[in-house]
């Protein structure tokens, strides 16, 4: 039986993805789950499996295309016999031809994101300043139920009227419906604060000032930004203008955690390799605990904190591609070593990006780690809507005072950057200290934790 | 000629062509502030519409109205002698109303400060037009946006040009005299009003038409409304009937017809009116200089906006394609006008409507039936007959329909159409219907205005009902 296959729901709030590489052609014999493509999605690449099978006859798509979630990209025959490849089929045009604008990114970033909410159509994010979108426009029977000063209405605040549900009698559009689908893409972008300050600027970033021509002083050429990155930058911009933040510097003893971790490692198989991370994680986990309210976000909109009953910690990894935090769960439940083998694990996934977008949904509090390169501090930015993050320098040898005399310590530099809206200076200061503690005589873990 | 015409070496907008699309768009454009010329062959702005077109059209068609319905009333008990016609009082009375119109439009091209420009103007380049005034003066002009307005022109049969006896539509409004044999070529709405009104003032009028009926594009039943009374004021309709030869000799027209099954019959007319269609204006205009695109049918193309592939040019009106109307030309010339003063204005009707001036009149707009069957279009319609609605009765006439097509799931309005006197005014209603999605109920939930012709609109609304 003939039939088409689609780009099945990859993750929540992923709408679209780039097909960067085809695994199947026309004619191949294909199982059912075999990969047929892989495509680059806001949050990973992901493969897309054969929903059959049977073989491929048509191929909709090429590398490089960009598809819609639910968008046909193959046909091909289920069941044993091979079909005769392509028939007189019309050659779908590689677009699928929504009257949309261009599918707006989802304003959530790379890194976990908060859940999004139930789909609601995706909003424009047409500057004011662009040309006009002309692809919805029709004429005849095809233009959308609605008076032409509702149509106008629609244009002037950047609405493609054909996402717009009418309530009137047979789904006629009214002004007050134009008004209402605003605020409901309004709401669902802000999380119900403040509107941006306007159009004109990507989602939460305020507007982009006028670039001045570079070419005057010397030669420049332009890369485009990748998802990852146009992602990052939209998700700091946001926290960075919205989060007033504090960043909080304290200094873990980490001599005896370190000399054990050593001599743990002497014995430990690759994969089971005990990180400073690992330790960290369990640490930072039974500091939430304690601290429940840098397990928290917040909801100005209700006026409201929002308290995670569980912990899942994202763990910033480097990779080629850029910044991915994938998101260790329930590490408030799991043993050092359990936690150490599933870090290891996800983050080799992670830098062959290999990782799905929903391992990288859901944290509540980042840990980034940059004591493998060096440094003695620095200011990570808060993930929003998380309220706390950790940052690890590199751990020196110093000078420590102990009421008598100084004594060589291995010690390790810790900022802790959290959202001041939510959490007093003091209690940064208590948090921070209570992890230092916790590493300097890890017994407080089971003491306390 | 005193002095020379000064052509500006500036425009900020210039309209080329000032017909209805043409003066509209230069009018609006100055209202939202742009500085505007506009460059046109004739002394006043109007083009076709108002020369050679709508307006003169309709005034001879006024003609013919009072003379037919002073015929008719006999039948309610007036009778008057039969109506002697001064062809050059008629002719000047036509002229009059265009010039009244014509002038006024060129009074309002003063007062609102634009810059008119009586000539023809070439593209050198996407910015810069090259100007032949009337008096020959030449120029360059620069403008920064330019909207493109050139109209259109009767087509013409291959190898025939217009004389004395043989005209086009302009030539049959110049009212020479009224002949006593016409043959009209083209049963379309211009050979139709045209015809008829000849035929009123007393020519012995014959259409020959090539397709299988009249109006073609029109559903067959609001045609069967008109053709009735045409079959009356008509020596002669041919369908399927093609002109193989026209040959010009002292005393007529020696036309040869060729009908379907090849058999050709001779026939001579003293004069023929050739109203076989329209074709854009876009030569000339050195539209090759620029990256304008102009299809096989020499219509030039625009996006949603009605911009040329040129960003800064804008074509609207009979040269940016179908349907060749004054009315469509305005709307467009809203847009354009609108996005080169920087608003996000869109073109997307959802109706345009058709009128023929014929008697009766038969207008429609939106969705055919014709068109629904065609494209498989699910639809319900109303059809209601005007004999049982008082005011026609009253008027003296029985003829008439008015005709309602809803989508059957929603009743929502697809298209409108109506047949009889006065249609032309009544269709408006149908069309700000469409615009606004109305639903049959709406409209059967509108008081209408007693005794008129527009309940007819009404009480096809309340036919979709059971109760």
């Amino acid at each position: 039986m003939a039939q088409d296959i689609l780009v099945p729901e990859v993750s929540d709030g992923v709408t679209e993805g780039t097909v960067i590489s085809l695994a199947v052609a026309v004619g191949d014999r294909v199982e059912a789950d075999q990969t047929l493509l892989e495509m680059e999605t806001d949050k990973a690449v992901v493969a897309i499996p054969c929903p059959f099978e049977g073989t491929i006859t048509e191929i909709m798509v090429a590398e490089g295309d960009t598809v819609q979630i639910g968008q046909a990209i193959m046909k091909g025959e289920s069941g044993g016999a091979a079909a005769a490849p392509a028939k007189e089929e019309k050659k779908k045009p590689e677009e699928t031809p929504p009257p949309a604008e261009p599918e707006p990114s989802e304003p959530e970033p790379a890194l976990p994101p908060a859940p999004a909410a139930a789909p609601t159509p995706p909003a424009s994010d047409a500057p004011v300043d662009k040309a006009l979108d002309l692809t919805p426009v029709r004429t005849g029977e095809q233009v959308a139920p609605a008076a032409p000063s509702v149509r106008r209405l629609a244009r002037d605040l950047g609405v493609d009227i054909y996402q717009v549900q009418g309530t009137g009698p047979a789904g006629r559009i009214s002004e007050n419906d134009v008004r209402t689908f605003v605020k409901v893409t309004m709401q669902r972008i802000t999380g119900g604060g403040p509107a941006p300050a306007a159009t004109g600027e990507f989602p939460g970033l305020h507007a982009q000032r006028p670039l001045p021509d570079f070419s005057k002083w010397g030669p420049v050429s332009q890369e485009k930004l990748s998802k990852v990155r146009d992602i990052t930058a939209d998700a700091m911009s946001y926290a960075w203008s919205t989060i007033p933040m504090v960043t909080q510097y304290d200094k873990a003893d980490i001599s005896e955690l370190e000399a054990f971790r050593r001599e743990f490692n002497l014995k430990a198989a690759p994969e089971d390799k005990l990180t400073m991370t690992a330790i960290l994680i369990k640490v930072c986990a039974a500091a939430l605990k304690a601290f429940p309210q840098f397990n928290s976000s917040l909801d100005l909109a209700h006026k409201e904190l929002v308290l995670k009953h569980y912990v899942h910690i994202g763990v910033a990894v480097d990779t080629p591609g850029g910044l991915l935090v994938p998101v260790i769960r329930d590490a408030d439940q799991k043993g050092i070593e359990q936690l150490a083998v599933e870090l290891n694990e996800t983050a080799a996934k992670t830098r062959e990006r290999r990782i799905s977008p929903a391992d990288m949904e859901g944290g509540t509090f980042t840990i980034s780690n940059l004591g493998g390169i060096g440094g003695t501090a620095f200011t990570p930015i808060v993930y929003a809507p998380q309220v706390a993050i950790l940052g690890v320098s590199r751990s020196a040898t110093e000078p420590v005072w102990n009421g008598q005399e100084f004594a060589p310590r291995n010690m390790m530099p810790l900022s802790l950057t959290y959202d001041h809206r939510v959490i007093d200076g003091a209690d940064g200061a208590r948090f921070l200290r209570w992890i230092c503690e916790a590493i300097r005589k890890p017994i407080h873990l089971v003491m306390k934790g | 000629m005193s002095e020379k015409t000064s052509i500006p070496t500036k425009a900020q907008l210039v309209v080329i062509g000032a017909g209805p699309g043409g003066y509209h768009a230069a009018f609006k454009a100055a209202a939202l502030g742009l500085d505007v010329t506009i460059i046109d062959p004739e002394a006043n702005p109007g083009g076709v519409c108002l020369h050679r077109g709508c307006i003169p059209s309709k005034a001879l068609l006024h003609v013919a109205k009072v003379v037919n319905e002073a015929a008719e009333s006999a039948e309610i008990g007036l009778t008057f002698t039969k109506p002697k016609i001064d062809v050059d009082r008629v002719r000047e009375w036509k002229n009059e109303v265009v010039g009244k119109l014509t002038g006024g439009l060129g009074a309002k091209v003063k007062q609102q400060k634009l810059t008119y420009v009586r000539g023809l103007a070439t593209f050198k380049n996407n910015s810069t037009l090259e100007v032949t005034a009337d008096d020959g003066t030449t120029g360059e002009m620069t403008f920064e946006q330019a909207i493109l307005a050139t109209g259109s022109r009767p087509s013409m049969l291959p190898g025939v040009k217009t004389s004395g006896r043989i005209m086009n539509s302009t030539g049959a409004l110049d009212l020479e005299d009224v002949p006593r044999t016409l043959l009209v070529i083209g049963g379309g709405y211009i050979g139709l009003e045209l015809g008829s009104a000849y035929a009123a003032m007393g020519s012995k009028v014959s259409v020959v038409e090539m397709t299988g009926g009249l109006l073609p594009g029109c559903d067959r039943d609001l045609v069967s409304v008109l053709k009735r009374r045409l079959d009356k004021q008509f020596a002669s309709i041919q369908l399927n009937t093609r002109v193989a030869e026209l040959k010009e000799q002292k005393n007529g027209v020696m036309v040869s017809l060729e009908d379907k099954k090849g058999e050709t019959t001779k026939q001579r007319f003293d004069k023929v009116l050739i109203s076989i269609g329209r074709k854009p204006n876009t030569e000339n205009l050195g539209l090759g200089n620029t990256a304008i695109v102009v299809n096989d049918r020499g219509f030039v193309e625009v996006d949603g906006q009605r911009r040329t592939a040129e960003k800064n040019i804008f074509a609207i009106g009979d040269i940016a394609g179908d349907p060749m109307l004054a009315h469509k030309a305005y709307g467009e010339a809203d847009v354009a006008a609108e996005v080169a003063a920087g608003r996000k204005a869109i073109y997307e009707p959802r109706a345009i409507p058709a009128v023929v001036f014929t008697d009766p009149e038969i207008a429609w707009c939106g969705l055919t039936e014709t068109e629904a069957k065609d494209q498989k279009i699910k639809v319900k319609t109303a059809k209601l007959p005007w004999r049982g609605n008082g005011r026609t009765l009253t008027l003296g006439r029985e003829d008439g329909m008015t005709k309602l097509i809803v989508d059957p799931e929603t009743d929502r309005l697809l298209g409108m159409a109506v047949a009889g006197p006065g249609a032309g005014e009544l269709i408006a209603e149908g069309v700000l219907a469409m615009e606004m999605a109305v639903v049959a109920e709406d409209l059967r939930k509108t008081i209408h205005p007693h005794p008129t012709l527009s309940e007819t609109i009404y009480d096809a609304a309340g036919s979709l009902f059971k109760a």
